[in-house]
């Protein structure tokens, strides 16, 4: 019984050493080097600041800018800090009172993700027909041409990868940062 | 449902059959030893391993030796597991300064890395050092799988060997497979992962001031080391609480279908193994098409339902063309939620891309019936191939019946004693998942997890046993899992999937290879035809029909005509 017992001890630890430590710091170290802005964070620095990540959304409340998805990340939307979904049932009170309440607030024809909680809380994206749709307000807020705005909104679509991956997608983030450029011009 | 999204379902699965064969020839290189690309730089460092510990790689062991270092070895795991999180707190790589892990979640969470479940009671980013992370979930992340790969092996050379005594060594096909599989893939994974966006530092949490002036803490770490062998190890435990639905865990629809991808190549592969390993690769490929058509009825099934919405949102005025998007991402909307959410319970992986729990009623139905099925749809690394093989055997015990003649498969005669094995292996997982609902579902302790009323909620716990004893951990996440009752009895579960699956399978391989090889005669029943795999695609569907059906129409087919009515909880 002593030989498995010392080669579980064994082996174990050289695996610790090996698989916990070795690969995962060199693989901090290689990726640092190799793909530095990625390995940190994809973050956005904005006049020296941290104003966010990319891959990372974050909440807008005011008319002046473009409105990310509602999200269920506990006691305060969008942290990044605790993410989470609703895990609200198809025929859940609560879920289609929430859902009725943002509908009502929107507007007939509102597209369903901006009504309805992302996975993680930090959906980065809404779609297309999301943005579409908060145009006339945001160009209301700011003072600017709907066109101008349309025009953004396309400039900042991202297409399928490879042209048949995943679904086609503002990043919300990224396209109030042109907005806010946009208006310093 | 789309064109579009059918194109990426039919993309999945060509890529996935294209590596089978490849894939499949180096792992059974590997396994038996021969010499491979990577062998000039890795031999010194096995023949190290081995000499350290004291292992003799050539020594043949008995299916009970085997069975033995392997629970031996699972003890050991699981006690330094326990250790570093309940000591995480006074030990290096911890930014955030996260305190110990409390008792009866370090257990349930060792128990759960250990048998490469990955249930997971907490939220990573807000209860894990980075220490935990890498050197207690990651490490268990390796070896879970590489233990399941090689008890698969282990049942192939069951069939393939006549007059053996022995089924391989335990410890020369662990290490084996760590280093010459699952680590140099998991390199080259990493830096993909990375270069599509996943963050690999040790900073502490970036502190963001957002545009409309807001604070945002942005939690980090070492994700994309973690990632690549929680997909490649199918374990599927999330760097991140919202798993792979988390942006900074799968950034991108490209880094998703690697993701998918490598969720399923290695247990497709296994089967291909398996054919070579008997001298007939159409018999891995009949075993291979049996998942397939399994597969492809739940993603259908999935999608449909995914696609169509709710309807009682639909109702409200609201423009509902993308589906159900409550708890889905944007960027991989409903067609590749849905296929995601059937590949990772098909295997025993349960990482999520979206929140099952949020699904349709006949949506969310179909996860839990690949799991509650035993997960044989290709699979967890390993499990999935001898789960299937335990039902191939049963398949053919069935036929033996009808026609009155004693069942053989590859060669192998089938008989009672193998047949009680593999009914106890069959039975134990229902064991646990009908047993423990039944109980959550009348004491205080139990009816206090779901977060949904009604149907949904008996869902929530039915689909949490069924996970943990399918070693598969995803979960309908509304259930508040981390309650001593829940930890515990979750835990019992999982244990229970395992190892009451684990070592009859085991006795099976070691009768298996003791026996002679049956030569083929015209009387024999071929085993690499489309009829053998409608058997056993029905033997499938009748043993878990059988066994599923009732806890099911009491879920999610109450809930689904509680939604046509439009009746609310």
């Amino acid at each position: 019984m002593l030989r498995p017992i010392r080669a579980s001890i064994v082996i174990l630890l050289l695996m610790t050493v090996l698989t916990g430590l070795a690969y995962p710091l060199a693989m901090v170290g290689a990726a640092g080097a190799i793909f530095p802005d990625q390995a940190a964070g994809s973050l956005v620095v904005h006049d020296g600041k941290v104003v966010g990540a990319k891959l990372i959304g974050q909440s807008f409340a005011e008319d002046r800018y473009f409105h990310g998805r509602p999200s269920a990340t506990g006691d305060k939307s969008y942290d990044a800090a605790n993410s989470a979904g609703s895990n609200l049932g198809p025929t859940s009170k609560s879920l289609i009172e929430r859902v009725r309440g943002d509908a009502e607030k929107l507007g007939k024809g509102v597209p369903v993700d901006l009504v309805t909680t992302s996975a993680s809380g930090l959906d980065p994206h809404i779609s297309p027909a999301a943005a579409a749709w908060q145009v006339p307000r945001v160009a209301k807020a700011r003072g600017l041409q709907e066109a101008d705005l349309q025009h953004l909104v396309a400039q900042y679509t991202e297409g399928r990868e490879l042209g048949v991956l995943g679904e086609p997608r503002v990043n919300v983030l990224r396209l109030n940062l042109a907005l806010d450029a946009l208006a310093k011009r | 449902m789309t064109f579009n999204g059918w194109v990426q379902i039919a993309l999945f699965c060509v890529v996935v059959l294209l590596l089978t064969r490849p894939i499949g020839g180096y792992l059974d290189a590997v396994m038996a030893g021969r010499r491979t690309l990577l062998s000039p730089l890795l031999v010194p460092v096995e023949r190290g391993f081995h000499r350290l510990a004291g292992i003799k790689p050539d020594e043949d062991q008995s299916w009970w030796l085997y069975c033995r270092d392997m629970l031996i070895f699972h003890i050991a795991g699981f006690v330094l597991l326990y250790l570093l999180l309940r000591l995480q707190g006074l030990l290096p790589f911890n930014p955030q300064d996260m305190a110990a892990v409390a008792p009866d979640l370090a257990g349930n969470t060792a128990v759960s890395f250990v048998t490469n479940t990955n249930w997971q009671a907490y939220g990573g980013e807000a209860t894990m050092s980075y220490l935990s992370q890498m050197m207690g979930l990651a490490v268990q992340n390796y070896l879970s799988a590489a233990t399941g790969i090689a008890l698969a092996v282990a049942l192939v050379r069951g069939f393939a060997r006549a007059n053996a005594r022995g089924i391989g060594n335990f410890w020369a096909d662990l290490v084996r497979v760590t280093l010459y599989v699952l680590l140099p893939a998991c390199i080259v994974l990493t830096l993909f992962y990375v270069w599509q966006g996943v963050p690999q530092n040790l900073s502490g949490y970036v502190e963001a001031t957002t545009l409309e002036g807001a604070k945002q803490t942005i939690a980090q770490g070492p994700v994309a080391s973690q990632l690549a062998i929680k997909m490649l190890g199918t374990n599927g435990g999330g760097f991140f609480n919202a798993n792979s639905a988390h942006p900074y865990e799968n950034p991108t629809a490209l880094s998703n279908l690697v993701q998918m991808l490598t969720i399923f190549v290695i247990g497709a592969a296994l089967t291909n193994v398996f054919g070579r390993a008997v001298g007939d690769e159409r018999q891995g490929w009949a075993i291979l098409a049996a998942m397939g058509v399994l597969f492809l009825v739940g993603v259908y099934v999935a999608y449909w339902a995914e696609a169509g919405g709710n309807p009682l949102i639909a109702a409200l005025g609201v423009d509902n063309a993308a589906g159900n998007m409550e708890g889905k991402e944007v960027r991989f909307g409903a067609p590749l939620s849905a296929l995601f959410a059937v590949i990772t319970t098909a295997a025993s992986c349960g990482a999520v891309i979206s929140m099952h729990d949020s699904f349709m009623p006949l949506g969310g139905m179909i996860p839990l019936i690949n799991i509650l099925l035993g997960e044989i749809i290709v699979g967890g690394v390993g499990a999935g191939l001898y789960g299937m093989l335990l039902f191939a055997v049963l398949a053919i015990f069935l036929a033996g019946l009808m026609v009155g003649r004693t069942p053989e498969y590859v060669g192998k005669k089938i008989e009672a004693r193998e047949v009680k094995f593999t009914m106890l292996a069959i039975l134990a997982p229902p064991l646990a998942i009908l047993g423990f609902t039944a109980i959550a579902t009348v004491v205080p302790a139990g009816l206090a997890g779901p977060s949904n009323a009604g149907p949904h909620g008996f869902s929530e716990i039915l689909y949490a046993y069924t996970s943990a004893a399918g070693n598969n951990g995803s979960a309908f996440a509304g259930l508040s899992a981390n309650s001593i009752f829940y930890n515990g009895t979750l835990a019992v579960g999982m244990l229970l999937g395992r190892f009451a699956m684990i070592v009859p399978m085991l006795a099976v391989a070691g009768t298996l290879a003791g026996k002679r090889k049956a030569a083929a005669s015209v009387g024999t029943f071929p085993t690499h035809g489309p009829l053998f795999v409608g058997l056993l695609v029905g033997a499938i569907l009748i043993v878990g029909g059988l066994t599923f059906l009732p806890a099911l129409a009491l879920g999610p087919i109450a809930e689904h005509y509680a939604l046509l009515a439009g009746t609310l909880y």
